[in-house]
Formats: structure tokens, sequence, C-alpha cells
């Protein structure tokens, strides 16, 4: 089943790529969207019916050198599973949502073919994805790894014609090639250190890695930290991280649905998927989790303040994107990977949402992207109104505090704030802050793409808004089901990925720790004593009650054979977490409490993101509805502040002066100086005896003597040896 | 079949000759019938080539096929194939029908042209499969001057520069390998290259001109060779011969030169340098690697400002073999397995590369990248190939450029991660220059009014990209029908090399043990 999802698109984007031209370019599309939908249903099931335990299905034979062997192969565990269903989903609704956006492009002359093209491209990233998630090996996510990229530069720079657009493919590439050269130099180090590209033998070394040194450079390491801290390099390119983020702005100059599935949903979370995969070597890598922690909340402050003042719809949402997967890293970096998981699957829903969302505004406004064109579209666009209003609640963290009812986002993201406070060092006290305030900026940012949008006072061409029309239903049925998404998705999986332990370790297939190790009951008792402090959830409450007093008895005792039996016993709430590294699909080390920890965060630390929700709904309603001469002010107060925020922190004019023009100098002086005046001035200067010997045979091979010689020359070496070795015989 | 290997090597040879002695006259009819002569004789080699693959047994490390007669002098003709040489034989046998049929619309000295080709696939074959010291020169040195002709003769405007140019610099370095080749038949009394394989030349320190040169004889021995393997590698700082001799040369030499003549230099490392002088080459390996990395970063560079795009791939091409050189000696299974694929796919991939340049240099007669853009609007089909191709030369896994590249970082990272950090940078150089060739050519509005009646590929043009297409991608996706046949060669070679070096002296021993 799992090698149908894989190949569907795959023979999808073929059909549609090279037989449109037999089948039509309608049916071409129709069955590039139908093998989707067919991965998409096997997805789900595949979901549901998982039991935790991990599968591996060889496929092929691929690269095999000495102890280097990769195989096409797929792992199917519990991180797959959740990944191969946003994936589909999302990309199978973007596929139908596309027969709406794409089906008149001003762009392309009626008999140009790029629809087929477009449904091809979209189609093939999947693929790319799907082989990235259910790789068995560091090779062959590192084939999916590039492969996204390919189709990301493809459909980045799909407007061709546009001189922007084949900018902004191509800068995506070649930034993306930065965290693949971290990628590929840490398989290269794990294969080293390892001996093997199996993510198995890995994940069983990963403990020994902790305690081994490489050398690497110019001095030792601890191999664990310098590998994990390598695939993250990876990751930040991926993930469009702090450093390595300028490509994924640019990139909006792609196609709507494509920033929806690529740049929203799917791709740029690949990076947080690497490092929950590695989440057995990350464990033992304290210092690369560090970096880790720092990247993801820097990320998540910085693109949230530039997000606070562009003007392009799609460059909001695209900043939003990036700092929503700086939370995610910050998740993962703390330890609490299900945090990161669970965020990356409720944000695929809303973001991808919000990016359709605002497509169809883009649309029915003839392709206007600037919101200070826009304002009072609430009438001219009811349905996407109200599916941006769901998105833009889903993402700022709506729901009722101190509970695990509300919308998606409220708690995936409160799930990851309490699990920052929770990691209890330095690096991620700092994330927690970073996060609370970031929260409320995308709570502000949020809410002014809202009211600048739908609210107030139309702005910009008269007769553009006079045309203004709502989306077709093929585009406003994918996003009624990504809206269904956005508001369940939270509730529904909450459990699964942030509840007790007992239920995150049987969602991830991973074994419970409670009987073999000596010192569970100190941790029982550390938990137990969480569990009281945890007065708020309703039925938790008494869970945590009857687990404290379970405790007390077991103490009492102090038999660890009694241990097991109480675990078993009394509703394994104060289960721990346990299996060999590679056990389950995510691992947590024995001294990993963020899970419980977060549970027992004061009320106030689960408050803070809903506060700061608020603060950012009503300063943006303050400024966009109330007082809307207000922002216009404050820019022209702090203008320095103003300008450094809107030109982004002038990273892209910082990294064309210090890569980007140098490199290119240097390659000029390289060819002028290097090659022309060194290299060849010193071998003419040493042939310059012989050289006019040879100008004048020259002058006769362009008569032609010099080619009648040489040839009677070669024939007759020719003859010679033949001759010679028919005589010799 | 006893004769199996001669009959490969010489059939286009004859075919020459029949050209050479029964086509008369320069009309349009004598032309079609030389191209058609010569299409069939290289298809023919390429079909009978395909018997020696099938009939080759990987599992044996020995040379297989092999003929042995006598010549004059006492000299022997001996030919045959191992793991490592036949490979490069299919590739040669390959890629000619393709090339022949790149040169379908030449109008000038078609018969000779025809000639030229046909006796350079001899020349090629006979160096993958000579075994004997002196065989091997005639063929490695004779494959001059057929190049040397195609370029002096149908290339570009400053041809005469490159052809001389090029013809020096070869040239040249082979000198000090002749010298080398007499220096070995003095001390092992023989020029058969098996049995100088099994031959331990002194690697005792001693001093020459006061300098103590460490591996003695071997290194020496080493130099002299690396010096003509070196330029046709070519590895920096000897390469410059490449750029020009690749924009005056016409496109089917182009081709050839990138594809095959390229990787003589490198089956030369493998044939000579790491069985022969096993001491020789672990001692300047350090060095070696320096310049291949060298070579990544500083071609890689200098492609990003070229304006040219056959200089642009000329040097993509010095920084692919800085991979190959870079994996040959770090002489561990990774290693080797990725040079000897990157020099297969790199036949492969830039030969495709300056048949694209061809294509459009053919329609507008100018390889100035500052003449094309916006070729998307109206070659669909181009573009598509293009940017196949130029996937491939990045390095996309899923391409065959990928799996080369891969294996030799991996490789290099066993045993120098310093050079491993460099040449690893390449990955973001290549993206570079590659994309950004692609972007100037293909992309952007076709404003140009030059370019606005510009027609898509034909017919022919496509079935000349096909084998190579399907080639880069199966090769990509099943890398194993490449390894497997090198394999056990490989792991053959690194066995003896490992021995030679423990005798040498037992203090590499560990060194060694940690890599594998």
């Amino acid at each position: 089943m799992a090698t149908i999802i894989l190949f569907a698109p795959l023979i999808g984007a073929i059909i549609c790529g090279f037989f449109w031209r037999v089948i039509g370019e309608k049916a071409g599309q129709i069955t590039a969207t139908s093998l989707l939908f067919l991965s998409f249903f096997l997805s789900w099931i595949v979901f549901f019916t998982h039991d935790g335990v991990t599968e591996h299905i060889t496929i092929m034979r691929w690269i095999d050198s000495g102890s280097l062997v990769a195989d096409w192969a797929i792992r199917l565990d519990r991180l797959t599973a959740i990944m191969l269903v946003v994936v589909t989903t999302v990309s199978a609704f973007v596929h139908l949502y596309s027969f709406g956006y794409m089906a008149h492009d001003s762009a392309f002359p009626e008999d140009e073919p790029y629809r087929a093209r477009f449904f091809a491209f979209l189609s093939l990233f999947t693929f790319a994805m799907l082989a990235l998630v259910t790789a068995d090996n560091l090779v062959q996510m590192f084939f999916g790894w590039e492969g996204v990229g390919l189709a990301s530069y493809l459909l980045i720079g799909f407007y061709y014609k546009k001189e922007s657009a084949g900018e902004a493919a191509m800068k995506a590439f070649i930034v993306n090639r930065v965290g693949d050269f971290g990628f590929a130099l840490g398989i290269a180090g794990l294969f080293f250190m390892v001996d093997s590209v199996a993510l198995d033998d890995v994940f069983a070394a990963a403990p020994e890695l902790a305690e081994t040194s490489i050398s690497f450079l110019w001095t030792d390491w601890n191999a664990a930290n310098l590998l994990a801290f390598l695939l993250f390099v990876g990751a930040m390119g991926k993930s469009a991280q702090f450093l390595l983020h300028t490509w994924l702005p640019d990139a909006m100059e792609g196609p709507t649905p494509v920033s929806a599935l690529i740049h929203a949903a799917t791709m740029v979370t690949a990076g947080v998927f690497l490092v929950c995969r590695m989440s057995p070597l990350i464990e033992f890598a304290p210092g690369a989790a560090t970096v880790i922690v720092y990247i993801g909340a820097i990320t998540a402050f910085f693109a949230a303040t530039v997000g606070l003042v562009q003007n392009d719809i799609k460059r909001v949402i695209a900043y939003s994107t990036c700092s929503q997967l700086g939370y995610m890293f910050v998740a993962a970096g703390v330890g609490m990977y299900s945090a990161a998981m669970f965020h990356l699957l409720t944000h695929a829903f809303f973001k991808a949402m919000l990016f359709l969302g605002a497509g169809s505004v883009i649309h029915g406004m003839h392709h206007e992207q600037d919101m200070r064109n826009y304002g009072a579209l609430k009438g001219k666009f009811p349905v996407t109104y109200w599916i941006m209003m769901i998105g833009t609640l889903a993402i700022t963290g709506v729901g009722i505090p101190l509970t695990s009812i509300g919308f998606a986002g409220f708690l995936s993201k409160d799930a990851i704030i309490e699990s920052a406070w929770a990691g209890g060092t330095t690096a991620s006290g700092f994330a927690f802050w970073a996060l609370v305030v970031a929260a409320l900026m995308t709570s502000f940012y949020s809410w002014r793409l809202m009211f600048l949008t739908f609210h107030g006072e139309a702005r910009g061409d008269k007769h553009t808004h006079e045309h203004a029309h709502e989306s077709p239903r093929v585009m406003l049925i994918p996003l009624y089901v990504l809206a269904a998404g956005a508001i369940f998705s939270g509730m529904l999986w909450y459990g699964s990925f942030f509840g007790h332990t007992d239920k995150v370790a049987k969602f991830y297939g991973i074994p419970l720790a409670g009987e073999v190790h000596a010192e569970a009951s100190m941790e029982g008792h550390t938990e137990a004593t969480h569990d009281e402090h945890m007065a708020d959830g309703t039925a938790e409450a008494a869970h945590g009650d009857a687990a404290a007093t379970a405790h007390e008895d077991e103490h009492a005792t102090e038999a660890a054979a009694d241990h097991g039996d109480d675990h078993a016993a009394d509703g394994e709430h104060h289960a721990a977490f346990g299996g060999r590294p590679g056990e389950g699909a995510i691992y947590f080390a024995p001294d990993n409490h963020v899970l419980d920890d977060a549970h027992a965060a004061p009320a106030w630390v689960k408050v803070s993101p809903f506060i700061a929700m608020l603060l950012g709904l009503g300063l943006a309603y303050l400024f966009y509805i109330r007082k809307p001469e207000l922002p216009a002010k404050l820019a022209e107060n702090q203008k320095p502040l103003y300008l450094f925020l809107l030109n982004k922190w002038y990273f892209d004019e910082i990294y064309d002066a210090v890569f980007v023009n140098p490199v290119r100098a240097l390659g000029r002086l390289l060819w002028k100086k290097g090659d022309g005046a060194t290299i060849d001035g010193a071998i003419n200067g040493l042939a310059m005896g012989i050289i006019p010997y040879f100008t004048r045979l020259a002058g006769r091979a362009q008569s032609g003597y010099l080619f009648h010689y040489a040839f009677a020359m070669v024939l007759g070496i020719v003859v010679l040896v033949t001759w010679m070795t028919i005589a010799g015989n | 079949m006893q004769n199996l290997i001669s009959i490969i090597t010489f059939l286009p040879l004859i075919a020459a000759l029949i050209l050479a002695l029964f086509l008369k006259g320069e009309d349009e009819a004598a032309q079609r019938n030389a191209k058609w002569l010569a299409l069939i004789a290289t298809t023919a080699t390429l079909f009978i080539s395909l018997f020696l693959l099938f009939g080759f047994d990987p599992s044996n490390t020995d040379f297989q096929f092999v003929e042995e007669r006598e010549w004059l002098l006492g000299l022997k003709y001996k030919m045959g194939v191992d793991g490592i040489s036949i490979l490069f034989v299919m590739l040669t046998t390959f890629l000619m029908p393709i090339t022949i049929a790149a040169c379908w619309e030449v109008k000038v000295r078609v018969k000779e042209y025809m000639i030229a080709f046909l006796v350079l696939e001899t020349l090629m074959l006979g160096v993958f499969t000579a075994l004997d010291l002196v065989l091997f020169y005639l063929f490695f040195e004779g494959g001059l001057i057929p190049m040397f002709l195609i370029i002096g003769i149908w290339g570009g405007k400053d041809r005469i520069y490159a052809a001389f140019k090029f013809f020096l610099y070869t040239f040249l370095g082979s000198l000090l390998m002749l010298v080398a080749m007499i220096a070995m038949y003095v001390d092992a009394g023989t020029t058969d290259i098996p049995s100088l394989m099994m031959h331990t030349f002194a690697s005792e320190t001693f001093p020459v001109l006061g300098i103590q040169i460490v591996g003695g004889m071997q290194t020496l021995l080493f130099l002299a060779f690396f010096a003509s393997f070196a330029v046709k590698m070519p590895m920096w700082p000897v390469h410059t011969w490449l750029p020009d001799a690749h924009v005056q040369a016409p496109t089917a030499g182009s081709v050839i030169l990138a594809a095959v003549l390229l990787k003589m230099g490198g089956y030369g490392f493998l044939r000579f340098s790491l069985p022969m002088f096993p001491v020789g080459s672990e001692v300047m390996s350090t060095f070696v690697f320096w310049l291949s990395a060298i070579a990544i970063v500083y071609a890689s560079l200098v492609a990003l400002a070229q304006e040219d795009m056959k200089k642009l791939i000329a040097y993509s091409s010095v920084a692919h073999m800085g991979y190959v050189t870079m994996g040959i000696f770090t002489v561990n299974q990774q290693g080797l397995d990725g040079a000897i694929f990157q020099m297969l796919s790199h036949g492969f991939v830039s030969g495709a590369l300056f048949l694209i340049v061809g294509v459009v240099y053919d329609r507008m007669h100018t390889r100035d990248i500052a003449a094309y853009g916006g070729l998307m609007v109206r070659m669909p089909v181009y573009a598509l190939i293009f940017m196949l191709f130029t996937m491939a030369n990045v390095g996309l896994p899923g391409t065959s450029g990928f799996i080369g590249e891969f294996l030799t970082l991996m490789a290099i990272f066993q045993v120098n991660t310093w050079v491993a950090l460099v040449a690893t940078s390449g990955v973001i150089f290549s993206a570079g220059y590659a994309l950004w060739l692609y972007r100037r050519v293909m992309l952007g509005d076709l404003i140009k009014e030059s370019l606005k009646t510009i027609k898509d590929m034909t017919g022919r043009e496509k079935a000349i990209f096909a084998p190579l297409v399907v080639m880069t991608l199966l090769l990509g996706v099943y890398p194993a029908l490449v390894t497997d046949v090198i394999g056990p060669s490989v792991e053959h070679l690194i066995g003896q090399y490992e021995v030679a070096l423990n005798d040498y002296t037992p203090a590499t021993e560990l060194a060694l043990a940690g890599d594998h």
C-alpha cells in the first residue's frame, strides 16, 4: 500500500507531463489529480491502521559500494504515517484547487500547455516529498530532499518569462544547496563513524556516538553533536531558518497553490521532519539541540518582526510560515519531537488554507497582491472571508485557556511554548520568551492581514474592486476541507501528540520503560507530583490524584518487582518512555522529562500565549480599524526601525555584499588573472621559443598540407601495428 | 571468440581504410556515403562490444579476453579487459555512433572528418585495452593526432592556437611518461602490464639534487606518469588547454574530447599509478587531494564568470574531474567506485551538454550566452532536455551525476575532512553556474529579434539525445549496473595496494585499517 502511495504521484506526473498530447490536457490534469486522491485515501488508511510497529519495504537496489549500501526502500512508522497524510492531503486538495486557479492564466498564451506542465510539476513534487518522508536510509532521504528542491525550483520559476521568477527560483535552489552542503557532510560523517547509512544502524549507534570523538577540520568534536549539527544545517536550508531563510519570501514568485503546498505545508517542514526523524541522534547531542533551540527561537522572533510590516499578502504569510517553522524547531530542540510534529500537522492545515484563501483573493482581484490596494473585500468574498477567519483564529491560537478545546494552532502552539518552558535550560528559557513575544506579533500581523484585506475602506484601483469576484466552487471545496482540519485537528490528536506519556508512546510505538529502569520509582514520583500540580485539566486532575496516591503506596513497598505491577494496575499515567534508540518512531532519552514538565507548567505559562494573542489582536484592531492613520504615523516616527523591518533586516543586501558579489568577482579574477595571466602566461613564456616554429607549420595546416601529412603519419602507424600483429602471429 | 577485442578495436580503423581508399569525390552522395559508413561501422562496433560486456565475468578480477601475440623487436601485442577498463570500452563504443550522428550537418571535408573519428575510436579503444606498455603508449599518443586534426581543421576561428595548445600540453606531459616507461622497462625487464602490476619498484628514500625523495623511485615514476595523466584529466593548474580546445573544437569533437579523451587520465591513474607505484601514490595523495579540491572550487568559480557556453561547460568538466582524482587517491571502495562512476557519468552528461550547445550553435552560430534568452518560449523540448542535463551536471540524486559525486565525497571524508569540506562546497557552486547558465539562455521573455524564429529540436536531434537521457536516468536510479561490474576489480586493486603499502612500512597500516 505504501508503495502505491509513493508511486501514484510519479505515474501521474509522467502521464500528465508527457502524455497530455495523447490524452488531452484536461485528461492529463484529471489523471494526475485522481492518482493523488488515490494516494490521499490510502495514506489515511495507513494512518489509522498503523499500529506503531516500524515496517521496512524494500523496493529495489540502489547504491551498493562496499559497506555503503542504500536501497530504494520505504520505512513505515508513525512519523512516516503522519507525513503521508499531511503531504497527500494538502497536495490532493491543492491539485483540485489548481483546476480553478490555473484555469486562465494571462501570463501564458492560450495554446501553451502550461496547465499540464503545472500539474506534472505538482505531482513530481509530491513524489519527491513522499520519497523523502518514506526514506529508510539517509541517501534516499537526500534524494527526496534534493528532489523537492528541484520541484520547488521548477515551480517557483513557473512564470519563466518573468525575470524575478527566474531569479527567485535560482536563489531558492542555491540557498538550499548551502543547507545540503551541511547535510551531505553529515551523511559522510555518519557513514564514516557508523559504516552504514541505514537509519536503523545510525540510531543504534547513537549512544556510542555520544561517547566518541571525531576529528573534523582543525580539532576533535563530540561525534553526536557535530553530526547532528551538520544534519541540522541541511534542515535550516530546507526549512528557511534564520541565516538561510532568504529564499522563502522570494519563493512567493511561484503560483499561489505552489506556495500553499510547497512553501507552507510540506517541503519547508522537511527540516523539522529530519530533526524528528533523527531524534535518537539529537537526544544524544545536547550541544546540537541547543543550537536548534536558539536558531528556532530566533527565526520565530525575527520572521514575525518582518511579517509585521510587509504589504504583499503572500509575503506576510511567507514570513509567518518561517516564524512557525521556528516554533517547530524549538520544540524539537528541547526534546519534544511529538509537539513539533503536532504543530507541523496543524500548521499544514491552517497555513495551506491561509495561502489558498489568499490565492482566492488574488485570483478574484486580478493578481493584485498588495494589501494596500485591498480593503472592504468581505462582501465580495464571503466564503473566503470566513475561511481566512478560521485560519486566523487557528494560527493566532484561539481556544479556551487551560483546556484542550480550541482551534488547531491553539493546542499545538501552546504545546510548544509549554515545552520550551519545561526545557529547563538557558536556551529553552530564551526560546520561551521569544516564542511568547512572537505569538503576540503573529496575532498582530494575522489580524492586520484580515483587517487590511476584508475590512476598512476599499483602496486602490476601483475597477479591480468592482470586478472582484468570489472563486469558483472547485477552489472553495479544498478550503472547506482544510478548514475542517484547522478547526478540529488540534482537538482530535492532542492526546496522541501531547497527551499523557502512555498515549504518546502508544501512538509512536515507543515501548514504556517503567519496568526495567531501577530509577523508575523516582521518576514516577516526580511525575506524580507534577500531575498533582495539574489542577487545571478537568479529567486530568482526578487522574493525577489517583496516580499520586498510587505512588505513595508504591514507595512504601520499595520492591522493584512491584513497580511493574503497579504500573499495569493503576492506569499507566506515570509511565516513562523507554526502549532503545530506533525503537518506535521517536526516541526519548530516559532523562527527557519535558513532556511531563510541560504538563505541569504553572498556569501563567499556559495562559501567556493566549494573553499575547489578545494583545496582538487588540493592537491590530486599534491600528487598522479604530485609528487607521496610526500605522503611517508610527512608521514616520520610527523610520529607521520601520525600514529595517520592511527591508527584512537587510539580509539580502548583506548577503549580496558579502557572498554573491565577491564570489562573482573572484570568479572573474581567477579567470582573467589566474588562468589567463598566470598559468597561460607562464606556459606561453616557456613555449615562446617553439611558437614561431609552430606558427609556420600552422600556415601550412590551413592550406591543407599538414592534414595530409599528419594523416599519412597516423595511417602509417596504424598499418604498421596491424601488419606487425599479423606478421608476428 | 579469441579475437573479440581486436575486432572491436580495429573495426573502425578498417572502415576508415575503406573510406580512405575507395571513396572518391566531394559531392553530396559521397559525403552521405561517408557518413553512413561511419555510422554503420561505429554502430556495429557497439553491438560487437556488447558481446564483450555480456561475456565478461565481473567476479573474475584477472584480465579477460586476453590476446597475446609476438610483435617485432621482441615487443608484444597484448590486449585484454578487466573490471576497470571494460566500461570505458563500452563508454567509447556507446558514444561513437552518437558522435557521428551529431556531425551529420557538416559539409567540409566530410570523408576526412569521418576518417578522423574512426581512427580516433580505434586509438581510444586501444588505450583502454592495451596490456603492453609500448602498445599503450602508441595508442595513447596516437589519439592526440586525430583530435589535433579535428580541432585544427574543423574548428572555430582560433582553431590553430587551440590545436597547438592542446597538442603541446598533452605531448609535453607524455614525454615524461615515456622516460618513465623506459626506466620501468630497465628496472623490471618487461613491458607487460600485468607483470608490471605485480612488480615492486624500489621505494627507498634517496636524495635528488639534495632533496630527499620519500618513496624513492616509485615517487619519481609516479610523478612522471602524473605529468601526463594530470594534463589529460585535466587537473588544476594544467587545465587551461581544455577550455580553448573545447571552444574551438566542432561539436562532435567536444563531445569525444569531454566524454572519452579526458577519461584516459583517470584510467591511467587506475591502471598504472595505483597498482604499480602504490608507495608513490600514497606519498603524493595529499598533494593530489588538494589539487583536486582546488580544481573543484577554482573551476566552478571561473565557470561562474564565463560568457561563452562551451567554456562554461569546459570549466565545469574540470571541476567534475576534480571529484575523480580525489576519489581515486582515497583508495577505498567508495572512492574508486565513485571515481569510475563519475567518469562514466560525466561521459554521458558532458557529452550531452556539448551537444546541447551544438543545437543552438547550429541555429544561431554563436555560443555567446548573452545572445540568447527566453528560448523556453519557442523550444520546450530543448528546455526539458537542457534542464535534465543541467540537473545531472549539478549532481541531483536520481541522475547519474549524483552517484559519483556522492561516493567520492563519502570516500574523502574518511581520509581528509578539510579536503572534504572544500570539495563538498562544490555542490553549491555547481548549482550556481549551471542554473545561471540555464537562466540566461532559457528563461526570461524572448525579446531578441534574432531568436524569434528559432525552431525546436528536430527528430534527428531528439534521437541523438534519447540514449543519453536513458543512460543518465538509468544509472542514476540503478547504479548497480556499473558498481556490480567494477566492484570486484576495484576491491582487488585496493587489496593489492594495501598489501604493497604494508610491505613498505608497517606504520601506515594503522591509518589504513581505520578506513576499512
